[in-house]
């Protein structure tokens, strides 16, 4: 089994909308979308949820005045700031570690539990989607994005899909390293700017430092084409294979607004057959078709 | 005054929105680039870096010549980042929350402060501007403890201007506490208006006063502009797509730098945030 993860380091660069398209163009696979804190792919493929599970993070300490006798030993051991003058906890402030807890002479705090998020197996167009939604301001990200991919491959197992085609999050902190590790090989579509590059150089850096394999696409290309040169250049010093250019069209907006991959809603223009040729290339790489240690 | 900018979606325009916004009101303001894991301001504002402090965090260093083996340390943890098998200790620096929980219950004084690096922290100026930026270690899990750090180094009597990360999580929540007012960039397209009305919730949850821009503004639909007038969310400033702005930026070029009429509007922007954060400070003491 294979797993393509689609990142990018900097947010805005067509993530989502690149992964829609391979889900068009891709045969029997499973989508998974592991940006769980601003998760859009369900936009595009309108799933229809099959089984919703809830997720429950870790506790968070509450503490009960009428049993609290005020000694100020909780707010003297947190290292978040989360406890006021008052006593009171700041729910979103609160880390979970539970010391103030286990530590109360009294026992006067609680630490229940809390569902931070749900995650679903669905019915797509283009077939099964595993996608969660984490409630807002909540931690534990990288937790759910765990489950979520362990879950995609658990659906694939079963169902003898070789596939796995995940929409990654933004970034290269807790979520985006719960996202790469273990996969096939990332795809990193990258925009020519400043920003583009420096935000790649450093997602780079980190699917090295996982020994990810990393292919590179430039989207929008034509806005800055020394600079897409340059991306290009700093992608291969990086080792990473350098699969594609997408330039820069409206197209990709209008199919979101008539929520559909481009692939569907103009299948002639010129993203649609530059994303193809990428797809085609990808899924003849080495990287993308060695035996995985899941296989042997 | 704290203004922090975010946004939900990534890529909708808060490195824009900041470095205009703080070229604009000069040296009245220090803006803090609290998108550690990706900082941008930087590319920009080109300052000339002169101070840099590696930022470290607590992990357990256990001495085993004093330890006893009595678990408590692995009992308390629900990190999971310290346990005992048998006759050793293992700690997992990487799961390490730094609550020190392990070395307040260790009843043999075996456990002390070890660290681990979580980045750097830089300062400087750059376009008449102090930017104040984190830059997170690559592999580092664990963000909001430097955004912390880069909140906690700003100079409280200037303006500041947050430049947050994107998405509704632990990060951003670390880069909006406590500021006065937040404004989020969105754009008019179905992802833009999803992720904004995730960021609301978000900003709801902290009770701070809120408003908008809207960048890309003639590229999309008119939901974006709908959603605002039902939820009585101000928009405070729109920019149009101009293939002109898009280049500018992919070669590091300010808007202000570009059209330098900007400036003005960026001011005007900043009067009125100002006017409604004090009015809810007014209604506030009211109450």
């Amino acid at each position: 089994m294979k797993e393509l993860v689609v990142v990018s380091g900097k947010g805005g660069t067509g993530k989502t909308s690149l992964t829609a398209a391979f889900s068009s163009l891709a045969g029997r696979h499973i989508l998974c979308d592991a940006d769980v804190d601003a998760a859009d792919l369900h936009l595009l493929l309108k799933p229809e949820v099959r089984q919703r599970t809830d997720f429950y993070g870790g506790g968070k300490a509450i503490i009960d005045t009428e049993r609290c006798s005020r000694c100020g030993l909780c707010l003297e051991l947190c290292r978040y700031g989360a406890i006021d003058g008052n006593f009171a906890v700041d729910a979103t402030a609160c880390e979970g570690c539970g010391v103030c807890v286990d530590l109360c002479p009294v026992a006067a705090i609680d630490f229940p539990t809390q569902k931070c998020g749900e995650w679903y197996i669905s019915d797509t167009r283009m077939g099964p989607m595993v996608h969660a939604r984490l409630g807002i301001a909540e931690e534990n990200s990288g937790k759910l994005v765990s489950r979520i991919r362990q879950e995609a491959t658990k659906l694939a197992e079963e169902q003898k899909v070789e596939l796995i085609i995940t929409d990654g999050p933004p970034g290269i902190g807790c979520p985006v390293i719960a996202a790469i590790g273990g996969a096939t090989a990332l795809m990193l579509i990258a925009e020519p700017t400043v920003s583009g590059l420096h935000d790649m150089s450093r997602l780079a850096d980190l699917a090295r430092h996982f020994r990810v394999p990393c292919f590179l696409c430039v989207n929008k290309f034509d806005l800055n084409p020394e600079m897409t040169g340059r991306l290009e250049e700093e992608g291969r010093q990086r080792l990473m294979q350098v699969v594609g250019r997408i330039p820069f069209d409206p197209v990709f907006t209008e199919a979101m607004i008539a929520g559909l991959t481009v692939i569907e809603y103009r299948k002639d223009s010129v993203v649609a057959v530059a994303v193809r040729e990428i797809w085609e290339t990808i899924i003849g790489l080495p990287a993308m078709n060695k035996q995985g240690l899941r296989m042997l | 005054m704290i203004i922090s900018v975010a946004s939900g979606k990534g890529g909708t325009g808060k490195t824009t929105i900041s470095t205009n916004l703080a070229i604009s009101l000069g040296d009245s303001c220090t803006l803090l680039d609290c998108d550690v894991e990706e900082p941008n301001a930087h590319l920009f504002l080109r300052p000339h870096i002169d101070r840099s402090e590696t930022v470290k965090t607590f992990v357990p260093v256990v001495d085993e010549s004093r330890c006893t083996f009595c678990r408590k340390c692995a009992a308390i943890c629900r990190f999971r980042a310290i346990t005992v098998v048998g006759s050793k200790v293992l700690v997992f620096p990487n799961l390490c929350h730094s609550c020190a929980g392990c070395r307040v219950v260790c009843p043999e004084k075996a456990i002390t402060e070890g660290s681990r690096e979580l980045g750097v922290l830089e300062w400087g100026v750059g376009a008449g501007v102090s930017l104040i930026q984190g830059r997170i270690r690559i592999g580092e899990a664990m963000a909001p403890p430097l955004i912390r750090k880069v909140r906690a180094s700003a100079n409280t009597g200037k303006t500041v201007i947050i430049d947050a990360p994107p998405g509704t999580s632990c990060p951003v929540i670390t880069a909006m506490r406590g500021a006065d007012f937040i404004l989020l960039v969105t754009e008019p397209t179905p992802f833009g208006l999803h992720d904004l009305q995730l960021a609301v919730g978000a900003v709801r949850i902290l009770g701070i006063p809120c408003g908008l821009v809207i960048n890309r503004a003639d590229m999309g639909d008119d939901r974006v502009r709908e959603y605002a007038g039902a939820e009585q969310l101000p928009i405070l400033m729109e920019i149009p797509f101009d293939r002109k702005i898009a280049e500018a930026y992919s070669r590091g070029m300010t808007i202000v730098e570009e059209m330098p009429e900007w400036k003005d509007r960026f001011r005007e922007m900043f009067r009125q945030i100002t006017k409604v954060a004090l009015e809810k400070e007014a209604g506030r003491s009211a109450q």
